[in-house]
């Protein structure tokens, strides 16, 4: 995306850090639990919080979900990585330093295909990922003096992935988060729940002149929705491109998003913030990963968004485009191919899935697993479609019927006699009638206004409350018409 | 490699460590003796050994994932300065910290 200044175009360029929680029953380094929404500390084992003479083990469920993810981002696995301290002081933090990777990640350079509106893809470089703990919670809306401390999520792995700074737009960034979170669904490795903050992001953003080389970027951090992400980046590219034109310089500084007002405002200075003096933790050998072992994970793998989506375009000749928001939420990309599978037309099946179901559940604020229409039941309803039981037409009519009382279809067609009319004798009763009733259009018609077909055929499906055969109305009508 | 006054002075921040302006002198010089030891180690020629992250030959031992730990929530903030109890849980409770 460019932005056209008062001096002329700018180009944003944006690198995201995503935080994904690890699923993992247990903490990176301590046999705690990681389940969400318990008693306060009620979690936390002496290791997490810092006491004295405490060793950290290493869970080995949240090294294969490291691994697991790299290699879903098509990535180089190192077979030694190395674990550190980045030391700063925070009360969330009992220990004065996090576990971190710093020199020598788990994971090194990759990519991943981002889906564009159109159906077109982008790819995007992957830096690195590595493992680490996380920090506990800080609530400081229970007292006006204190905070209150709860070290449960203390501990609990997360993964840092960090994207080369190679996202040109907002668009392209929200593409970037949807396609991370699909990609870390699929492979069961974090349950993407931005909400409940087990993914995260910090944006690095900087504007420059086409073709030129990188500005000072600022660091936004913290965001956990999707929206915000593209709202932070757009007024942040904005700003620096006002600062900019004013004469003014960037300065390099974290920035937070305010999700209430919409703007950007410098996190107050933590002093030496950044001098984080990391160094190889004295507790932790390096991590030995076994070639073989790695390839042993590669081989039971899922099959990811990219292989869906092509496979979908493949076998049931879908549009880049609808394959794209179907394989998105992997329930969503299951729930089509129950729809799907066997049928003449899949292409009528992703249509219904994508346009009928996805608009219904929409407007009932509910999602694929909660469905009123369940998959086997809108595949009865392709079925009376295709079979030409009830025209395309009626089956909204029954869709909707379904949505509402959760009957299957073929019980909503008996039930209100909604079968489509073929008999060809009733279809042509219904025409003589319409035909006898409009002498004057019939002659309008007939001296040339051949536009008025279309109405003649409204007037037939009406007379036959739509459910005469459309086919067979247009073949008898333009017969009749004709004279 | 030579210490001054402000940089003893940063490193005793960044360790939240009180260090007295009187004192910053004499540390200075305490730490210079000590960085010229270390700086001693860049004598020796090792432009064909490997970096070592450990002296122990071993390899990292690993955990399984399994909930073997907590559910002490009382012991864990027992020693803290100030808490305040929830229902099966305790919060820490520090100075107001807020961004």
């Amino acid at each position: 995306m460019i932005i056209d200044g008062k001096t002329g175009p700018w180009e944003i360029v944006i690198g995201l850090e995503v935080h994904a929680q690890v699923i993992s029953k247990a903490k990176l380094f301590s046999g705690a639990s990681t389940e969400f929404g318990a008693e306060p500390n009620a979690q936390v084992s002496f290791v997490d919080a810092g006491f004295p003479g405490m060793l950290p083990v290493i869970n080995r469920a949240c090294v294969e979900q490291a691994v697991k993810t790299g290699l879903g981002l098509n990535a180089t696995i190192n077979e030694v990585s190395v674990f550190d301290r980045k030391n700063y002081f925070y009360p969330d933090l009992p220990a004065g330093y996090q576990i971190s990777q710093y020199k020598q990640p788990i994971v090194g350079e990759g990519h991943l295909d981002i889906d564009l509106p159109g159906g077109e893809t982008r790819r995007i470089g992957i830096e690195r990922l590595h493992l680490e703990q996380d920090a506990g919670k800080s609530i400081h809306d229970q007292h006006p003096q204190k905070t209150y401390i709860d070290l449960n999520r203390a501990g609990v792995a997360l993964m840092e992935i960090v994207s080369k700074p190679e996202l040109r737009s907002p668009e392209e960034a929200g593409a970037y988060m949807r396609k991370m979170r699909a990609l870390v669904r699929y492979l069961g490795t974090c349950d993407g729940n931005m909400e409940e903050g087990s993914l995260r992001c910090d944006a690095n953003v900087s504007v420059r002149r086409p073709g030129e080389g990188l500005g000072t970027r600022c660091e936004l951090k913290n965001i956990n929705s999707i929206r915000f992400v593209m709202q932070a980046i757009e007024y942040e590219a904005r700003r620096q491109v006002d600062v900019l034109e004013d004469g003014g310089t960037i300065r390099q500084e974290t920035r937070l998003f305010d999700s209430a007002k919409g703007v950007t405002r410098p996190m107050r200075s933590k002093e030496h913030a950044h001098d984080y003096r990391y160094f190889p933790d004295p507790d932790l050998l390096p991590l030995v990963l076994d070639r073989s072992w790695i390839e042993e994970v590669r081989a039971n793998l899922p099959e990811l968004p990219d292989a869906k989506k092509a496979r979908f375009v493949a076998d049931y000749k879908l549009t880049p485009y609808d394959a794209s928001v179907l394989v998105a939420e992997k329930e969503n990309a299951e729930f089509f191919e129950v729809v799907a599978t066997g049928r003449k037309d899949p292409k009528l099946a992703a249509n219904w899935v994508i346009v009928e179901l996805f608009g219904a559940l929409n407007r009932l604020g509910r999602d694929i697993a909660t469905s009123p229409v369940s998959a086997a039941h809108l595949a009865g309803l392709l079925d009376l479609i295709e079979n030409d039981t009830i025209s395309g037409r009626i089956a909204k009519d029954v869709f909707g019927f379904m949505v509402e009382t959760g009957k299957d279809a073929a019980t909503i067609v008996a039930e209100r006699g909604l079968r489509q009319v073929t008999d060809s004798g009733a279809i042509e009763a219904a025409i003589d009638k319409v035909v006898a009733e409009n002498a004057a259009k019939v002659a309008e018609y007939r001296s040339g206004k051949q536009a008025l077909f279309g109405w003649f055929v409204g007037q037939v499906m009406k007379s036959t409350g739509g459910k005469a055969n459309p086919a067979s109305v247009n073949e008898i009508l333009r017969k009749k018409l004709a004279g | 490699m030579s210490l001054d006054k402000a940089t003893v002075a940063r490193v005793a921040t960044l360790a939240r460590i009180k260090l007295p302006d009187a004192d910053l002198e004499k540390m200075a010089g305490e730490l210079q003796i000590i960085m010229a030891w270390i700086e001693q180690l860049g004598e020796v020629d090792t432009s064909d050994v490997a970096p070592m992250s450990s002296v122990v030959a071993h390899v990292l031992s690993q955990r399984v994932d399994q909930v073997t730990d907590g559910g002490y929530a009382d012991a864990v903030t027992r020693n803290a300065a100030d808490r305040i109890q929830l229902g099966d849980g305790a919060f820490f409770v520090v100075p107001k910290v807020i961004e």
